[in-house]
């Protein structure tokens, strides 16, 4: 399935902004946790005296991980299949997908249990499955409010941070018959209940990884709630659902990427679970799946190893650009429309999802930077953002005013008379408009600017015109 | 010491008095100035929304226009990061001018970088008898720069610091950005007035020419009277209160 070759309509990031920046209560939530998750990472981050070091150790890592790909998944898959394990490769979503129905159906699964995994949004793994007759079950608290609701996850980390603890509460009052107060720990105590009824009852766990040791073939999965470990130890049969950039290349490696990842992720030392799973149950063990398919997933990473965005593989998903991105903290992830949402998807979902239907997104940043510096991978997002843009125009995916514009203003700028020229025609142009030094509303299409702030005149004698040597 | 003054499009035609601010300090210190009347812009416009053939154009005449300069000193951290991380990758592909526009990086500075790293200084020897915050503009960001700008006010005599809520927060300018994200772009500019507002301060010091037109932009739409400061203005003796 290659996104560019069917036909998507462009998604409209412009018209989902002006909708999300009137909703009140989303801008609250948004708020609220951004805020807490940002600034919790920045004081872990300053607290810890090597962050530095292990940022760029963590890099290099990765960069050499990316740089001898095939040799480090040729490794991982002899350790998996040494431990006991299965080894399956994906090229496409569609492939993943229908490989983990067939294995379903070879074993006759009818309910599944799942752990939070990114890669599974971008494939659509619950709906192909539910196509194909199982019950698929989100486990992570986020995830299954989502499910229940039938929305989508807005954030890589915490999937439901868009809804308030009173909209959860009436969710579910709504849709179990219950009366829940809007107190998150009621109503997790509820979710714990149902959700053991699905551990008890699955015939298969799917989980991501977060994490997967080259050397060992452990596959490494953090959570907070423990759902993870419960999908991965309860049901007989444990797929995990990973990309093929998330190799390291030895477990000793893991230290320096636990450091970061919960750090960067929600401001905590560690997560609260840290879960090494290493082939299936063996002989003589009291617990542990039967039986352990890992299916490593290519769905067009290898095309983006070969390109200029070959940094953003080093992707943790840990969404620490997102907390810290003044666009995404006031516009949410459902602005995006894309799986990957905020900074890192606004590479990501052109690159994955389409260039075309997502080319609105490599603009849905005022480039300050601030996720560059947030990223424990070091990617850097504005350079990756530009590059798009470039990439965009070459290919003439740019507004027509826009190429006729900077055509224009090039030529001005090249000249330092018509520079001149133009600065004076600029004054006398927006002269009539003005009023004490200030124009309250501009033509089109600078109109947008004067909707919500005032525009200055320029200077009546620039600075060219008033410098004596 | 001979500085070439690169005083940027926005700040030649909207805030002259910033670069004549920047000339009186320079000149109290010394410094030896030039004027390169070649100057235009850096060409980000054409940079940032990705018109790279004609931002090709106009920084290979920055090249040209700075070539013999010993420094390069612009009161924006914005168009100073253009030329460190933006022209040598409009000419990666171009051995000679790519060398030339890392030659010119390194003699690149913004202003208050320039005052710290090359003149050493790190405390103002100016005045400022007021209620004064600041906001961190985000292109210092690329430059490295994290409280040079700060310290400087916070060391300003008879002032009253009051430091800002979400200081490093983008205004939501961004150049192009504040054209083809109108709505989001006067978002966080209005976000950033009301913090600003919120302090009680009586200006706020922003050191880029494109923070200054839209947060005194945000800020003159609701009437507000709190004056939008470069410090240049404030170091030099220009404005020593609100």
């Amino acid at each position: 399935m290659n996104p560019e070759t069917k036909p998507a309509p462009r998604w409209d990031f412009r018209a989902a902004t002006r909708q999300s920046l009137r909703n009140e209560s989303l801008a609250k939530a948004l708020f609220r946790a951004t805020a807490k998750f940002d600034d919790g990472r920045r004081a872990l981050m300053a607290a810890l005296p090597e962050s530095d070091l292990l940022r760029e150790k963590a890099r290099q890592i990765k960069d050499d991980v990316l740089q001898h790909l095939d040799r480090y998944l040729a490794q991982f898959a002899d350790s998996v299949e040494k431990a006991g394990g299965v080894v399956h490769w994906a090229r496409t979503a569609d492939d993943a997908n229908a490989l983990v129905a067939s294995i379903a159906r070879e074993r006759n699964v009818k309910r599944i249990v799942k752990a939070k995994t990114m890669v599974s949004e971008e494939t659509h793994l619950n709906e192909a499955l539910e196509r194909e007759g199982f019950c698929v079950m989100e486990t992570d608290l986020g995830e299954y409010i989502l499910q229940v609701a039938g929305d989508r996850p807005s954030h890589i980390v915490v999937p439901a941070v868009h809804r308030t603890k009173e909209e959860i509460a009436e969710l579910f009052n709504t849709s179990f018959g219950v009366s829940l107060p809007p107190e998150p720990a009621e109503i997790t105590k509820f979710a714990r209940a149902r959700l053991r009824e699905e551990f008890a009852n699955a015939d298969m766990g799917i989980t991501g990884a977060n994490f997967a040791a080259a050397d060992t073939g452990t596959v490494i999965q953090v959570t907070n709630e423990g759902n993870g470990r419960l999908c991965a130890t309860w049901p007989p049969v444990q797929v995990v659902f990973m990309g093929i950039e998330k190799i390291i290349p030895r477990l000793e490696d893991l230290p320096v990427f636990l450091k970061l990842l919960a750090r960067s992720a929600t401001g905590q030392p560690m997560t609260v679970y840290t879960n090494l799973i290493t082939g299936p149950r063996r002989e003589g063990e009291g617990d542990g799946p039967r039986e352990l398919h890992v299916i490593l997933i290519d769905n067009g990473r290898t095309a983006v190893l070969s390109s200029e965005y070959r940094q953003t593989l080093r992707c943790i998903r840990c969404g620490a650009c997102l907390n810290t991105c003044p666009v995404y903290r006031n516009v949410g992830g459902h602005t995006y429309g894309s799986v990957y949402p905020g900074p890192i998807g606004s590479v990501l979902s052109p690159l994955y999802e389409g260039r075309i239907r997502f080319n609105a997104l490599p603009h849905a940043s005022s480039l300050c930077g601030a996720c560059y510096q947030a990223c424990p991978m070091k990617i850097n997002i504005p350079h990756m953002l530009t590059a798009m843009r470039a990439e965009q125009a070459e290919r003439g995916d740019n507004h027509v005013l826009e190429r006729l514009g900077m055509r224009l203003w090039a030529l001005a700028m090249r000249s330092s008379l018509l520079y001149r020229f133009g600065g004076t025609a600029l004054r006398w142009g927006m002269l009539p408009l003005s009023s004490e030094g200030w124009v309250s509303s501009l033509p089109y299409p600078f109109s947008g600017w004067t909707k919500r702030r005032d525009f200055p005149l320029p200077a009546k004698k620039s600075f060219r015109g008033s410098f004596e040597e | 010491m001979r500085v070439s003054l690169f005083i940027t499009c926005l700040a030649d035609l909207f805030h002259p008095e910033i670069g004549l601010a920047m000339v009186t300090i320079l000149r109290k210190h010394g410094v030896e100035l030039v004027f390169p009347r070649g100057q235009t812009c850096c060409g980000q416009p054409a940079f940032n929304t990705g018109n790279w053939a004609e931002a090709r154009s106009v920084a290979a005449r920055m090249l040209d226009v700075f070539e013999s300069s010993e420094y390069v000193v612009s009161p924006s951290a914005s168009c100073t990061a253009m030329i460190r991380e933006g022209f040598p990758r409009l000419f990666v592909n171009d051995e000679a001018l790519h060398a030339r526009s890392e030659a010119l990086a390194s003699r690149s500075f913004e202003f208050i970088e320039f005052l710290g790293k090359v003149l050493n200084i790190k405390s103002a020897d100016a005045r400022f008898d007021g209620r004064l915050t600041y906001h961190y503009t985000c292109h210092q960001r690329a430059l490295g720069m994290t409280t040079e700008a700060e310290d400087l006010v916070k060391s300003l005599q008879g002032v009253t610091y009051i430091p800002l809520e979400g200081k490093e927060r983008c205004c939501g300018f961004g150049g192009a950005f504040s054209i083809k994200m109108p709505d989001l772009s006067g978002h966080l500019a209005n976000d950033k007035a009301e913090r600003i507002i919120e302090t009680g301060a009586e200006a706020v010091v922003v050191n880029d020419t494109g923070c200054i037109m839209n947060i005194s932009g945000a800020l003159k739409r609701r009437g507000v009277p709190v004056k939008v400061i470069h410090l240049a203005r404030i170091l030099s003796g220009e404005v020593t209160a609100p």
